[in-house]
């Protein structure tokens, strides 16, 4: 993870457009001064950023069923759970399915796998836009290649 | 069996908390019954999987921008539930 640019996919696993499935991992980092303060003596990984992981889990899959033509934004979080706390240093394996393609949107279910345990899990909703503007097709674009976007994911524009 | 009305009304209150009762084939979805883009992005959602359908929001509203077609054509329920119709014919066809 690279919570400082808040990146938090270190790379994408598996990834079956067929199968509308993903799987990427996030491992925490041992250090980072959000454990100072979440929490002092305590540190735990923000249940907020389990929900981050699998929104970006869930862009990759979209971003690949549409081709890298279009971005996925997060609109809405559902039935939310955080079923065990997460620490430092812990390798996430994070899931997505493509519940459904809509006009403009698409919806996920997602969770968090822990040493075999499902630890987290949501619904999510995104918003499904052109990129705003080149420069950030581009960045997603090396992110992508950082991460191991598969290659033989057609990627068109 | 339910009329595509019916269908799209009780969507309506459980997935915005409206009085079923108040939600009649003349609101308008944005403008008398206070629904945001957000809120019908869950309505959307259970109306494709209702109808087994893919409402054409971004083609609907691109047409409203351009002042191709009016709100009215695709927001107000009587409409929406004939635009539904009409979907459901063509998946069929």
């Amino acid at each position: 993870m690279r919570l400082e640019y808040f990146q938090l996919i270190d790379r994408i696993v598996d990834l079956k457009l067929a199968e509308r499935k993903i799987t990427t991992e996030a491992t925490v980092p041992t250090t980072n001064t959000i454990f100072e303060g979440h929490f002092p003596g305590f540190p735990l990984m923000p249940g907020v950023l389990l929900i981050e992981a699998m929104a970006q889990t869930s862009g990759w899959l979209v971003v690949a069923a549409n081709r890298f033509e279009r971005m996925a934004f997060l609109a809405a979080v559902k039935d939310a759970k955080f079923r065990m706390f997460v620490r430092p240093g812990q390798k996430l394996s994070v899931k997505a399915t493509l519940a459904h393609e809509g006009s403009g949107y698409a919806v996920t279910t997602a969770s968090i796998v822990l040493d075999g345990k499902n630890i987290c899990d949501a619904t999510l909703t995104l918003r499904v836009l052109d990129f705003p503007n080149g420069e950030m097709k581009q960045q997603m674009r090396e992110t992508a290649t950082r991460v191991g976007f598969p290659s033989e994911v057609p990627v068109n524009g | 069996m339910s009329s595509t009305f019916d269908t799209i009304a009780n969507i309506i209150a459980e997935t915005c908390d409206i009085p079923r009762d108040s939600i009649k084939p003349e609101s308008h979805a944005i403008n008398d019954l206070g629904i945001d883009s957000l809120d019908f992005l869950d309505i959307a959602f259970a109306i494709d999987k209702a109808f087994g359908i893919k409402l054409p929001l971004e083609q609907w509203t691109q047409e409203v921008n351009d002042g191709k077609a009016t709100t009215d054509q695709y927001f107000v329920l009587k409409n929406l539930s004939a635009r539904i119709d009409e979907l459901v014919a063509a998946k069929g066809a």
